[in-house]
């Protein structure tokens, strides 16, 4: 490569960068404006101010913020984990076994990856209040599944299937036990596959903004997405758009800092094998 | 990136060979193997199954639950009353405009950032990788927020910034106007999922053999001949697989409109036309046949992806 050419990769490179952080930039910005600051029509505050913060965090609007945040971290935990174990016995034998159906099951994750979710949401509303599990915690983790195990049987599988399982059988030739095999070869080599897919089925369903809208009615357990949503329209403050910018900056952070630190993998899990020529 | 997996031919998991007798090692291995995958397969036909055949037994009726006594059995009427209303067709008009636009300039941009990272230094690349991920890990409706406040009339800097452009001034008002709302919308959308595609892409075009690119060049083909003869079509497959996963994610657009026009200005999708009959108006029977009626939808799109353009799913592993 050139140096004239080296240099329009690299001018590539900041181009991306500048492109994938500018709108993160401008919300941290706004968050940290003064509310006379806010209709400047200014990119940056003229000084910083940690207004925001406090309206959300210990203000008036602590009591819509704080229990979502709750709500959030809760049920997305719960269903990434009920899918993760599930799919992780479905990929083992996705992976290991050989039995008529593996298709019909990837198929069937595929489907439901790309269903409409708002199909799903029209009866369940409906559903969910005969049942009582409207606006509660079981009545998103449910559904959040649809979202969610897809994607780590996928992910999983395309995880296990590098695996080199036979260093079990070697483990166990050089006198390991089964468990031994299993604990101190298997476990290693899978659980960064395991550990992956978790991050991204808990970006999936911490993403959700449909289901947390429209089978939810309170605190109990509107997750974050949906009570953003709703900042505006509950006007409990003249101006939301400071709250919402700050509440946008707490609950992003700790997602990029989880993509600044596994980003490597990240990209394994939602390409690997994707492409296979 | 690339994975190291080895060719089929040489892959160490057991594989039966097709006995004449079902031994009984393999009956085991059979009846294993539903019973570790069973439950998840029955969880994934739960969750959407059973929604979609009880949204399909409702859609017949006539039922809101305002008025629960009066419910009627009304067979296919309300089908009727939705494909012949113009609502029904202005939603889908813009959620086919608003798939067709961000699907062909996410394809666009998503190949000139796969190829940016393809060819970026190794000592830059993690840093750019890094910051592709963001916008795909930041949610959808912060997306929208930042996106809307920028273009916003009060609090935007965008006006300021491209008063000089025609037709845009201090007092532009971007949510007042339908197309002006869809581009908003649209550029949400494709900042926050281009990064998919352009992963997708950058796994694709690690498959394009180095040996065809050099040889192409060693016979004099321009930049553009490579890329339209040897790079193109040799990632054809993740091309179409990112092309469908795209599309059909697309196609379901709702969070963005939401948060930015609540479905003004004649800006509602299909997903967003749904939400409003079911869970404002409460009218299940109408939300019910909205919903089924975007599901074919979404199944016919899928349908064409596959039979007519040739995806071959069964040897894609991705996922969204």
């Amino acid at each position: 490569m050139s140096r004239r050419e080296k240099i329009w990769w690299v001018v590539g490179g900041v181009v991306i960068v500048v492109y994938a952080l500018f709108p993160i930039a401008w919300i941290v910005s706004l968050s940290l404006k003064a509310p006379a600051d806010l209709n400047n029509g200014q990119f940056l505050p003229t000084g910083l101010s940690w207004e925001n913060y406090s309206l959300i965090l210990t203000g008036g609007a602590s009591d819509l913020f704080l229990p979502a945040l709750r709500n959030s971290f809760g049920i997305c935990l719960i269903a990434t984990a009920i899918s993760c174990l599930l799919a992780m016995f479905a990929a083992y034998a996705i992976a290991r076994l050989d039995f008529p159906g593996k298709k019909l099951i990837l198929s069937t994750a595929l489907a439901v990856a790309i269903f409409p979710v708002i199909s799903i949401v029209t009866p369940l509303f409906n559903l969910w209040r005969q049942i009582g599990l409207y606006d509660t915690w079981p009545g998103l983790i449910i559904p959040y599944l649809s979202l969610t195990l897809p994607i780590s049987i996928w992910t999983m599988s395309a995880f296990f299937r590098e695996i080199p399982w036979e260093m079990e059988q070697a483990a166990q030739v050089d006198g390991a036990t089964t468990w031994q095999a299993f604990r101190k070869v298997i476990v290693p080599l899978a659980a960064p596959g395991v550990f992956t897919t978790a991050i991204i089925a808990f970006f999936i369903a911490w993403n959700d903004f449909l289901y947390g809208i429209s089978l939810t009615s309170t605190s109990a357990a509107r997750p974050v997405p949906a009570a953003l949503g709703l900042f505006s329209g509950a006007s409990q403050f003249v101006e939301p758009t400071g709250a919402i910018a700050a509440a946008a900056v707490i609950v992003t952070i700790p997602v990029v800092v989880l993509v600044l630190i596994f980003q490597r993998r990240i990209v394994a899990g939602l390409t690997n094998g994707a492409v296979k020529g | 990136m690339s994975t190291t997996t080895l060719p089929p031919g040489e892959r160490t998991q057991p594989k039966s060979a097709p006995p004449p007798k079902i031994s009984d090692r393999s009956r085991s291995e059979r009846r294993l193997g539903w019973l570790l995958a069973g439950p998840a397969f029955a969880v994934m036909l739960l969750v959407t199954a059973y929604p979609i055949a009880q949204a399909t037994y409702e859609s017949l009726f006539d039922f809101r639950l305002t008025d629960p006594e009066n419910r009627s059995f009304t067979g296919l009427s309300n089908y009727w009353v939705i494909l012949t209303d113009q609502l029904w067709w202005r939603s889908i008009g813009v959620t086919v405009f608003i798939t067709v636009v961000t699907v062909a300039v996410e394809l666009v941009l998503g190949f000139a950032l796969a190829m940016v990272m393809s060819k970026a230094l190794a000592a830059i690349r993690p840093v750019v990788r890094a910051a592709i991920l963001i916008p795909y890990a930041v949610i959808t409706v912060v997306s929208a927020f930042a996106w809307q406040f920028a273009f916003d009339i009060n609090s935007g800097f965008v006006n300021p910034w491209f008063a000089w452009l025609p037709g845009v001034s201090e007092t532009t008002d971007w949510f007042g106007d339908t197309w002006t709302s869809l581009f908003v919308i649209c550029i949400a959308e494709i900042w926050k999922t281009t990064p998919f595609i352009s992963l997708l892409l950058l796994a694709g075009l690690a498959q394009v053999p180095e040996v065809l690119q050099e040889a192409a060049k060693v016979d004099g083909a321009t930049w553009w001949q490579r890329m339209r003869k040897v790079t193109i079509p040799n990632m054809k497959a993740a091309i179409m697989v990112a092309l469908l996963f795209r599309t059909l994610d697309a196609f379901r657009v709702f969070d963005s409109i939401f948060v930015m026009t609540g479905g003004a200005n004649g800006t509602e999708s299909v997903s967003f036309l749904a939400y409003r009959q079911t869970i404002a108006r409460l009218e299940i029977g109408l939300g019910s046949a909205v919903s089924v009626l975007l599901f074919l939808v979404v199944v016919l799109i899928a349908f064409v992806f596959i039979k007519g353009f040739k995806v071959d799913l069964s040897q894609q592993r991705g996922d969204q």
